[in-house]
């Protein structure tokens, strides 16, 4: 079947067979490996994306599910050249030891901010809590989340993160 | 790596074409709503479905309302939409205790409330939850719709009474004043399913003033509890005082009518007192919210973990 999704504002059309998962189609027919592909039952969160305005674990939805609609990889985090908050806050805070969930994390914790942009340590560990490190203890990433929250409120007159057509300033919280 | 089965997909863009594509492609069809437990039983090759008929599109079947004194919760409704719906938690506490406690935040913002209940797991909250609040579920098909009472909707594991050619649309929950309820689960870890949970609404006599209780609905999961109910435990208490004395026997009622499995869970033993004690605990929960005493804190305990006077369980099965 053809498909049509929007991938960090960029178009792609792809014919794939319909029992497809998402994560694969955006690691190997998209070539965009910077999402992990962990332990294939919906219980790591390394695969996590988002899908339209919401995180999802991508390898329990078929890449055909996503017909139509935006994904946002970590690939597309960045905007204007600079690093998302978040990934920003992970590098200062050492939220990542062997890196292999770290994109799932920083996308969850992205659709957290932009729906609390003050959350408390309680809120950002159930926020993250499915989805596995293995390195960290997950201290430093309450911490990198945290040191987001707190820089992003400081930059609020910048234009919020978005996704889509690439255009900015795109609201989607 | 594991990737489902070769299989027909069809996106549906209104109910009445869902049904005409599921009439089209029969028995084999599947309903693809979140997806969450029928992408990794397809997986597991434990689901092999010809077709799937992908309903993500049916917007329409998403929505949580009061109408005509009952809650309605549209099929399509994700886990998060309930656990996020002020409406549902002031009717019905039980259903926000519950949705807190099923996987996780990412999960539940895909899990649909109507897929979990056709997905039909023996393990399943929701289906408790439910089971305790007497809902209806209204299914429909080419011809029309057909309400069925929870209770009646499951016709065993991973089976309800939903056919092939059929849609779960909404669940209807009536509002019946001087109600509480809640839900009380133990779960080996965060977002996994119960080693057993109990669910409980109560509706006391003459509204809230009265100590007597004039109804009850008990839900069990994961406690092989027939109907997902414990329907003695219920007879035992209408028109009983609202006490925990009546609570602890209400729950030993309950526990024995179960039939728990040991598995990788638990063992049998340690399931059956969950299924009295949880049953007890909610029960007191669900008073203290029909007589406005506030929620109790939700009881998660680990199963090390006991309360003072209770049996030793066994260590679990792995």
């Amino acid at each position: 079947m053809q498909i049509a999704v929007s991938v960090n504002g960029t178009e792609y059309s792809r014919v794939i067979e319909p029992r497809l998962l998402l994560i694969h189609f955006i690691r190997d027919d998209l070539g965009l490996t910077g999402s992990h592909w962990g332990c294939d039952t919906s219980n790591c969160g390394a695969c996590v994306v988002w899908l339209d305005d919401l995180p999802v674990k991508s390898c329990t939805v078929l890449a055909a599910m996503a017909d139509g609609r935006r994904v946002l990889t970590v690939e597309g985090l960045e905007r204007r050249g600079e690093l998302d908050p978040v990934q920003q806050g992970f590098a200062h805070c050492h939220g990542l030891q062997c890196g292999f969930c770290t994109p799932g994390m920083m996308l969850t914790a992205r659709w957290l901010l932009d729906r609390n942009p003050d959350p408390s340590e309680q809120e950002i560990r159930e926020a993250i809590s499915g989805q596995i490190c293995r390195c960290t203890g997950y201290e430093n990433i309450v911490r990198s989340v945290r040191w987001a929250a707190e820089h992003e409120s400081a930059a609020a007159d910048r234009d919020h993160h978005g996704l889509g057509d690439g255009s900015e300033g795109d609201d989607l919280a | 790596m594991q990737v489902p089965a070769y299989v027909e997909y069809e996106k549906a863009t209104s109910v009445d074409h869902a049904l005409t594509l599921l009439a089209r492609f029969g028995p084999e069809a599947r309903v693809l709503a979140g997806g969450h437990s029928l992408i990794p039983m397809m997986k597991l090759r434990l689901a092999q479905p010809e077709t799937l008929i992908d309903i993500n599109g049916l917007t329409g079947l998403s929505y949580i309302e009061v109408t005509d004194g009952e809650l309605r919760i549209g099929a399509m409704t994700r886990h998060a939409q309930l656990l996020d719906s002020a409406v549902a938690g002031q009717r019905f506490a039980i259903l926000h205790d519950a949705e807190r406690v099923i996987a996780d935040p990412v999960v539940r913002l895909w899990g649909t409330v109507g897929g979990s209940l056709c997905q039909a797991d023996p393990s399943e909250d929701l289906s408790a939850a439910f089971a305790a609040l007497k809902a209806t579920m209204v299914i429909q098909n080419l011809t029309g719709t057909r309400t069925v009472h929870a209770r009646e909707f499951h016709t065993g594991p991973y089976e309800t009474v939903v056919a092939p050619g059929e849609l779960l649309t909404e669940i209807r929950i009536a509002i019946v004043p001087g109600g509480g309820s809640a839900y009380q689960k133990v779960g080996r870890r965060v977002g996994d399913w119960p080693i057993g949970a109990a669910g409980a609404a109560i509706w006391l006599d003459n509204g809230s003033d009265s100590g007597t209780i004039a109804d009850a609905g008990i839900g069990l999961t994961a406690v092989g509890a027939e109907h997902f109910s414990a329907a003695a435990a219920e007879d035992f208490l209408r028109g009983a005082p609202a006490t925990q004395e009546t609570f602890a026997r209400a729950g030993q009622i309950a526990a024995e009518h179960c039939r728990p499995v040991s598995d990788q869970r638990g063992p049998a033993d340690y399931k059956r007192h969950l299924a009295g004690e949880l049953t007890a605990r909610a029960l007191g929960a669900a008073l203290a919210r029909a007589t406005g005493a506030g929620p109790l804190p939700p009881v998660q305990r680990s199963p090390g973990q006991r309360s003072p006077g209770s049996p030793r369980p066994r260590r679990g099965g792995s």
